[in-house]
């Protein structure tokens, strides 16, 4: 058989229609859902008399506009609460597994799905978010769709796709200190920038990903369409393996045997071509921090930010002015000077327990500076309780960071976690976008070690000078 | 969805490149729990600042059918908000160098077409809306082709499959369904690994 990428290994085996002159109808093996994305294809599918074809296959639960507050009260956004109430309302008339507000499985989709084992190499998964890509750090072909093909999914448990172009994102060698998987992908996004990737699915190969770990990897993924690819994966090893094994909705038993096995096949064959491939060195990377409104907009924690006049096309220049003027910057002002108003750790990029344990060896026996006020959101109740059990809580809320409950938060700003007009945040998110935290609200977005040291500086500071060694 | 029909329309040009879809319909509108209405949420925080100028707050652009814009539009969330507002505002089609691909599936499914144009022809239409005040353009899908009253004409492409459904303004989920055997045969010989 002809050597193949890891994507087309996993896109052959799903076609389930392939006729020239048309999208390939390909079918889906997971299928996430959430509250904001949902209720036009649930009332869609009713208004047409449709089922959910596959409940095996599809699972619920609440993120993006839940509050990170105590739970046992009502929730205040009228909104919201209709939201969070309608997605209730379908997944129990139609069937569908729900992990709601309470449950020990609730938390950001792309948390919950590689910790409860839902998702698997070799899989095609699909959510209602851009963030999907994040689940390609297993081996799986992941991505984002709008809501006409969720309903779709719903309905028929396919998707007619064009087929993505390949391209290979290559990174090896070690990492310094302080640089962590945030660094990685900020910094590609920089080289390759918001649109690089558009119209691909990207591999991310080499060895510096390699001597990632699995919750690494899932940062890595995560931000592939922040980069322009729908979809970012990573290849299937025996870490993947290890990860899975005793999750709740991964196999068990002889059965998760024969599956590991089948899994350590979703990788790149050797010699098997890409589209495109961009190369670089682990030693090219810094500790990075966005300055502008796109997340390509980016610069090395000891560089300046940027001088418009620097660009030398004609558009880039113009939204770099653009930039700066939402931003609140000047040219040459270097990072490390710039002050910072709120720190935001949480979001489906770094919310996970090694991102928490990594920000709270910055904080430990540190203060968070007077003039910031600073909260983690963890990305799952999961990882709550096992933070909780590591006592990262009262780290952190010794520090004098507030220690909040799951969910999207701040992110994305549609529960009541938001920037007032002109606030400054140093952010573990994934986007810089104007208003994304709040209306005004400037986002810079770092990774956790980062945000934690700026936390406690009041401003941005090199984290390789505080990495304990 | 309607079948789309060629028409000429009124050309509103968005001078700036990467607008993702938090710009083009912000967070506070995605709390909707239904597809219409949500005109009023477009480019909400653009529209909305004191002594906007934004382009959709002048008059001349407020009947404009047709948005002419820079590359990578709509990237960023998958919300599909963001089409809905800009045909809930009266957008049939946009233009553009290049597209995000989510937002560019979304436009598909809702009957907006998404034309890519050569950079150089996207600079000439913005050009010609300086130049002037009545600017229009019409689009004909079938013929894969925009083109002004003053004999300027475009060509763009297009996979036959979106073409079709759109012209034809066609259930994408039926045409699905009517492939229900061979998904059951694909089902049949794929179990679930996901454990019950």
């Amino acid at each position: 058989m002809a050597v193949q990428t890891l994507f087309d290994k996993i896109w052959n085996a799903h076609v389930v229609r392939e006729q020239s002159g048309e999208p390939a109808l390909i079918y889906i093996d997971l299928h996430l859902i959430h509250e904001v994305t949902s209720p036009q294809a649930f009332e869609g599918l009713a208004k047409a008399g449709r089922r959910v074809r596959r409940l095996d296959r599809t699972f619920a639960t609440m993120d993006h506009n839940v509050p990170t507050t105590d739970r046992s009260l009502p929730i205040a956004d009228p909104d919201a609460k209709l939201q969070i109430e309608m997605l209730r309302k379908n997944c129990n008339e139609f069937g569908v597994k729900l992990f709601d507000l309470g449950m020990v499985e609730q938390g950001i989709v792309h948390v919950i799905g590689p910790e409860l084992g839902l998702s698997q190499p070799g899989m095609t998964i699909v959510c209602g978010d851009s963030h999907t890509a994040t689940h390609g750090a297993l081996g799986a072909l992941a991505f984002g769709i709008g809501t006409s093909e969720v309903e779709h999914v719903l309905a028929t448990q396919c998707l007619w796709q064009a087929k993505p172009r390949t391209m290979e994102v290559r990174v090896d060698g070690r990492l310094g200190l302080g640089v962590t998987a945030k660094d990685v992908i900020l910094g590609i996004i920089g080289r390759i920038t918001t649109d690089g990737g558009t119209g691909h699915a990207i591999e991310y190969r080499g060895s510096t990903f390699e001597a990632m770990s699995m919750e690494e990897r899932m940062t890595v993924c995560n931000m592939s369409i922040e980069g322009g690819a729908r979809a970012g994966m990573i290849a299937a090893d025996q870490k993947t393996v290890d990860y899975l094994r005793g999750r709740r909705y991964a196999p068990a038993g002889a059965e998760f045997d024969r599956m590991a096995r089948e899994w350590l096949k979703f990788h790149t064959d050797e010699g098997a071509k890409f589209d495109r491939s961009v190369v670089f060195k682990a030693a090219e990377f810094a500790p990075q921090v966005t300055w502008g409104t796109n997340p390509g907009m980016v610069a090395e924690v000891t560089g300046k930010v940027p001088d418009p006049a620097s660009f030398a096309d004609a558009t880039a220049r113009r939204a770099a002015e653009l930039a700066l003027e939402y931003m609140g910057l000047q040219p040459g002002v270097p990072i490390e000077e710039v002050r910072i108003d709120r720190v935001f750790i949480g979001s489906c990029t770094n919310s996970r327990i090694s991102d928490l344990q990594a920000a709270a060896a910055i904080v430990k026996g540190r203060k968070v500076a007077s003039t910031v006020s600073a909260m983690v959101v963890p990305g799952s109740e999961q990882v709550k309780i096992e933070a909780e059990k590591l006592g990262l809580d009262r780290i952190f809320k010794a520090a004098g960071f507030e220690w909040r409950e799951a969910g999207c938060s701040m992110c994305l700003g549609m529960n009541p976690d938001i920037l007032q007009p002109g606030e400054r945040c140093a952010s573990t998110s994934n986007r810089n976008f104007e208003g994304r935290q709040g209306k005004g609200g400037r986002t810079h977005l770092v990774s956790p070690i980062m945000a934690a040291a700026a936390a406690v500086a009041g401003h941005f500071v090199d984290v390789r000078e505080w990495a304990s060694r | 969805m309607e079948p789309f029909k060629n028409f000429t329309g009124i050309v509103a040009p968005l001078d700036r490149p990467n607008v993702d879809t938090d710009q083009i319909i912000p967070k506070q509108f995605l709390k909707s729990v239904v597809r219409s209405g949500l005109g009023r949420g477009l480019f909400f925080d653009w529209r909305n600042q004191p002594d906007s100028q934004f382009v959709l707050n002048q008059p001349r652009f407020e009947k404009a059918t047709i948005l002419v814009a820079r590359a990578n539009f709509g990237c960023g969330s998958s919300r599909e908000h963001a089409v809905w507002a800009l045909a809930d505002f009266g957008f049939k089609a946009v233009i553009a160098p290049t597209f995000a691909d989510i937002f560019r599936n979304n436009c598909l499914k809702n009957g907006v077409l998404t034309i890519i144009l050569k950079p150089e022809e996207v600079e000439a239409i913005f050009a010609a809306i300086k130049r002037n005040e009545d600017y229009r353009l019409t689009v004909d899908l079938a013929g894969q082709k925009v083109f002004d009253g003053a004999g300027w004409s475009a060509h763009f492409d297009i996979d036959p499959f979106p073409k079709r459904c759109l012209l034809e303004g066609l259930d994408d989920i039926a045409l699905t369904l009517a492939h229900d055997e061979a998904i059951k045969q694909y089902e049949a010989a794929h179990p679930t690994t996901i454990r019950a």
